[in-house]
């Protein structure tokens, strides 16, 4: 079981408490956008969108690809590893509730099978 | 019959999937041996619930479990575990109750657009196949989920996302 320090919590929801960078994620998951667009809807200036977009860049969350003059930002590939890393973790949570849920669902078989439940 | 269920284990037949169907849903399916009303039980009477629902092998434990199932009732289960000093409460209230058939209930506890689950039993040859669909309202509202690690405590993806965001915070500076 992976164990977790109050430190390294409230370093990690810090990071990610800016609703700038949340807003652009979001928005993100919606449609590719450049630079500029996002400065325009988070009423920004272009260096200050560039270091938002610089800051989840570097931990994989948006990916950025210059074409011409402009640079397009997209979901990066962290977001994939993250999410299947979820699942993986859902299967997991899932699969340790239906092994508990076999033993409830036995008992309850052998018990109507002892008490001659017909049907 | 004991045997055989650890048979079905080992072979893989019951092997519980999670699957992304979309931008706003995913499925669990499990396959149960025992017919559906036996199956419907576990899932409907709270008593038999809080047996399988926080699985100690998940560090999770019921702190309290509350189910009133019926369409129109009210449920709500606070978990405590090891992780985490705060305990966490779900809870929502069930849409539909079809016997042996079907089950929906609303996720309320998030801020906002949580998903609508539903729950069907399907039987044949005397098992059980239990598909649970989790709805979320929009894509944003399932990746917000995801980004957050929402349902499922803390994982191995935010440990890793938390030491990336560490170094990267360090390096930023306060920006």
């Amino acid at each position: 079981m992976v164990q977790y320090t109050r430190a390294h919590l409230d370093a990690s929801f810090a990071a990610l408490s800016d609703a700038t960078r949340r807003g652009v994620l979001e928005q993100l998951g919606r449609a590719d956008a450049s630079i500029t667009d996002l400065a325009e809807k988070f009423h920004m200036t272009l260096t200050g969108m560039k270091k938002h977009v610089g800051v989840l860049e570097q931990v994989g969350l948006v990916a950025t690809e210059k074409v011409g003059r402009v640079r397009t930002c997209k979901l990066g590939p962290r977001r994939l590893a993250e999410e299947m890393a979820w699942i993986e973790e859902h299967r997991q949570l899932w699969a340790s509730r239906f092994d508990e849920l076999d033993k409830v669902v036995e008992e309850l078989r052998q018990k109507e099978k002892v008490d001659g439940h017909q049907s | 019959m004991d045997t055989k269920v650890e048979s079905d284990h080992t072979s893989g037949k019951n092997r519980t999937t999670v699957e992304r169907k979309s931008g706003r849903e995913f499925v669990v399916t499990r396959t149960f041996n025992a017919p559906a009303r036996i199956v419907f039980e576990a899932w409907t009477r709270p008593e038999l619930l809080r047996r399988w629902w926080a699985p100690k092998s998940f560090g999770i434990s019921f702190l309290s479990c509350e189910a009133d199932v019926r369409a129109g009732g009210a449920y709500r289960f606070v978990f405590g575990h090891a992780a985490s000093e705060q305990p966490m409460a779900f809870f929502g209230r069930y849409i539909e109750v079809t016997a042996h058939a079907r089950l929906v209930w609303t996720n309320d506890e998030g801020d906002e657009g949580g998903a609508v689950t539903t729950v069907t039993f399907e039987e044949s040859g005397g098992e059980t196949r239990v598909v649970l669909h989790d709805l979320y309202p929009s894509k944003e509202a399932l990746d917000g989920a995801i980004a957050s690690g929402a349902t499922s405590g803390f994982g191995e993806a935010f440990e890793q996302l938390d030491q990336l965001l560490v170094t990267t915070s360090a390096s930023v500076g306060g920006s």
